[in-house]
């Protein structure tokens, strides 16, 4: 995909956004009730993750300390954002079971009215 | 790096606005929408909606990294199940109990808008500005192939491969002891 | 691993001078026209083809339960006194087989009357048609309907990216949306049901059909769907130089064929997986609350995903944009007396192959339409249950019997790795069948009924009357 090459935008503009979705996700986790909804922004603020590595293998992709391989083919960036959707793929499958349950038990998604185990 | 307060406001580098800038604003001014609207929406369905938005406009944006690969499998992974496993969720509790959902506003979000803001403000002067410079890519042209990426995943990192496999086996089989009604 | 850059002239395409004329004036157009006519060329025919696969539907399902179909519409009467009409046609019909009937339906449906249900979340009912719409057209973004050299190959695939196979999938998994999102907007709980049961089959059935598509990527060696193209056109199981190596052919792509297809039927919601939109189970499920344009655009959707994913299976299976499984040009150069031959079908497989695909386009649509007219509706727990239980552990061994087939091939040669696949195969039937006898033992031990069947003409022996 050589003609994919010129499309892109400066490292800053990259970097910037995922700081931004990074940022709001932080809004939604700490502010929101339902937990649903804390889930969907814990699910941005990985997003931003996975564009921050993205964007850095893309221009930087070189480690701090020497590497065997030939320094533009370490793939470090793109195998931590396998690994971070791999990990988000069973949190939210694991999560979501844990939401349904406690609904059943107790009819309603309120974050703030779970503190039983508060001592 | 220089600290938070050092050397004066670092300039922006001048950049030149063509296909490419236009391309990446769209896509940024979709993303940042609906990251707001996830934030934002008292219903979660829409606060839903919103995230497959953004989950989009983020697999676009990789795909103009370079990073075909990865894009797809956002699409794929991402939009095109973990979301519609939040929908279903939110629907069969709409179903069970309809209302019990919606929130309403109140100031912690103004307060958490503040926080975030801060934040915001120390990740791009600390990290942000002073990358400027790394403005050529260099990262080989093939990284956003599938053949480098099973190739790392299954010579370089083949450990944190088999353990992600059994991390997601972990979580089905837990899912489905969750899931399950005692009958 | 076959070659990506075809830079030989391919022995089909024998550029004429109207052929090398075509394609000096492509070349020099920009990429961004070219890629408008490559989607036009896609997009145009797929939008007119679809009236075509409805009347297709009616009258071939008719004929498959001894009746009719339509066939009136299209009927002209000429008139009887008027001096245009040559003699043998005054007052006399012309039959035209009923082929303007989806015009008809067509014009009906955008005729009648719009009920929009008062408590619905508008945003999203409005907008969930076009969701269900889209899927069908962007699956053809990767997929080549003639081969990928020559004039052909500047005008097909829409965008040959390196993902191509995964971009199917992508776009087939965003396919669950339009019907999850129909199904809530509308504001009623049958509706919504059926949207969730909808949607959870085809998730459920995609996972088999990305096994079975991950199959025949591993047999390839690469995700570009011309490569899929290239590799089926080496010689036959590696060995028969005069056959083309179409994937149905193989065993174990065989096996995922027919996987693939059952997948297939599932994700278009058609018969016999169609318990969502059955009318006398969920009233009409997840589009009962949608009518005229909005159910005629659900109604389009569901036609031209089922033209476009047969033409994946032709792609993936059949071997594409070629006619028959037969290398025309090592039958020229293997028999010299039938060079010229082999030289003009060469020829005439390269130009008719747009023919060729949609011909096999149509082939899967009468498959579609006769399963629909054989096979019994599945009930919804039989149809989970032929998804993770048969179909996916099904194809999970076929993939890695074709994994152990190309390792083995690789260390011991051809006959290895033959070797290997029998005896992996043996295994596999083995483990199921004492699955099937533990099932069989469970099955027995539980306490059977005993039906007698008794003649109401007959009294009942010291029955009091």
């Amino acid at each position: 995909m050589g003609e994919v090459r010129s499309l892109m935008a400066p490292l800053w503009m990259y970097l910037a956004l995922g700081a931004f979705l990074f940022a709001t996700g932080v809004v939604g986790v700490v502010s929101r009730r339902n937990p649903i909804v804390i889930f969907m922004c814990i699910e941005l603020m990985l997003n931003s993750v996975n564009l921050t590595f993205l964007s850095l293998a893309r221009f930087a992709p070189w480690l701090p300390v020497a590497h065997e391989l030939e320094p533009k083919a370490w793939m470090g960036g793109p195998a931590a954002v396998i690994f971070v959707m791999a990990v988000a793929a069973a949190e939210v499958a694991v999560g979501l079971g844990i939401i349904m349950a406690i609904f059943r038990l107790r009819d309603e998604v309120d974050v703030d009215e779970m503190n039983l185990l508060r001592g | 790096m220089e600290g938070i307060w050092g050397a004066g406001v670092a300039q922006l580098a001048p950049t030149q606005v063509g296909g490419p800038m236009l391309l990446f604003a769209v896509l940024a001014a979709v993303a940042v929408a609906s990251g707001v609207g996830v934030v934002a929406f008292n219903s979660p369905v829409r606060s839903a909606l919103c995230l497959i938005a953004n989950f989009l406009s983020l697999a676009l944006l990789y795909f103009t990294l370079g990073a075909e690969m990865l894009g797809i499998i956002q699409v794929v992974v991402y939009t095109g199940a973990i979301m519609v496993l939040f929908l279903f969720v939110l629907m069969l509790l709409n179903l069970a109990a309809p209302g019990a959902l919606r929130e309403s506003r109140d100031l912690r979000r103004l307060g958490a808008g503040a926080l975030a803001a801060a934040l915001f403000v120390l990740v791009v002067v600390q990290a942000v500005l002073p990358l400027q410079e790394a403005a050529s890519p260099q990262a080989a042209d093939y990284y956003g192939t599938p053949m480098a990426l099973g190739r790392a995943l299954f010579t370089e990192y083949v450990w944190p491969f088999e353990l992600a496999s059994v991390l997601l086996l972990v979580g089905i089989v837990g899912s489905i002891l969750l899931a399950k009604r005692r009958v | 691993m076959p070659d990506s850059q075809a830079g030989i002239r391919p022995a089909g395409a024998r550029s004429g001078k109207v052929a090398a004329g075509m394609m000096d004036f492509l070349q020099q157009l920009h990429p961004a026209w070219l890629a408008l006519i490559r989607v036009l060329l896609f997009v145009v025919p797929l939008l007119l083809v679809v009236p075509g696969l409805i009347w297709w539907e009616r009258r071939l399902l008719a004929w498959m339960q001894d009746r009719i179909g339509p066939n009136r519409v299209a009927t002209i009467t000429w008139p009887k006194d008027a001096r245009w009409v040559p003699p043998f046609l005054r007052g006399k019909k012309t039959r035209l087989f009923g082929l303007l009937q989806p015009i008809a339906d067509g014009i009906k449906l955008f005729l009648k009357e719009d009920i929009t249900p008062a408590a619905i979340d508008r945003a999203v009912y409005f907008v969930a048609p076009a969701i269900a719409l889209f899927p069908a057209f962007a699956l053809g973004g990767t997929l080549p309907w003639a081969p990928p050299e020559g004039v052909y190959g500047l005008l097909t695939p829409i965008a040959d990216v390196n993902i191509g196979v995964l971009y199917l999938m992508a776009v087939s998994s965003l396919g669950a949306y339009g019907i999850i999102l129909s199904g809530y907007a509308s504001n009623n709980k049958y509706s919504l049901l059926g949207g969730l049961r909808a949607s959870a089959q085809l998730i459920s059935y995609e996972l088999a059909m990305g096994m079975s598509i991950a199959a025949v990527v591993l047999a390839t060696g690469s995700l570009k769907m011309t490569d899929m193209i290239k590799a089926q056109t080496e010689p036959l199981w590696g060995v028969a130089p005069l056959f083309d190596n179409w994937n149905v052919l193989t065993p174990m792509g065989f096996v995922a064929a027919v996987v693939f297809l059952i997948c297939m039927v599932a994700e278009t919601n058609r018969a016999p997986f169609d318990l969502p939109e059955a009318e006398n189970e969920l009233i009409a499920g997840y589009h009962t609350e949608y009518s005229s344009m909005k159910f005629a655009s659900f109604f389009m959707g569901e036609y031209a995903a089922m033209f476009v994913f047969s033409g994946v299976f032709a792609t993936l299976f059949l071997g594409g944009p070629n006619m028959v499984p037969v290398d025309w040009v090592a039958l020229g150069q293997t028999v010299p007396a039938l060079e010229g031959f082999g030289r003009l079908m060469a020829s005439v497989n390269y130009w008719a192959s747009p023919l060729t695909f949609v011909g096999k386009c149509a082939f899967g649509i009468t498959l579609f339409i006769w399963m629909r007219a054989t096979l019994p509706r599945l009930r919804y727990d039989q149809l989970m249950a032929l998804g993770w239980r048969s179909l996916l552990p099904l194809a999970v061994a076929n993939f890695l019997i074709v994994a152990l087939y190309l390792l083995c091939t690789d260390l011991y040669g051809a006959g290895g790795g033959w070797i290997a696949v029998g005896a992996a195969f043996a295994l596999l039937a083995a483990f199921f069948a004492s699955l099937a006898r533990a099932g069989r033992g469970r099955r027995e031990a539980l306490p059977r009924r005993e039906i007698r069947l008794v003649d109401p003409a007959k009294p009942k022996e010291g029955a009091a009357l």
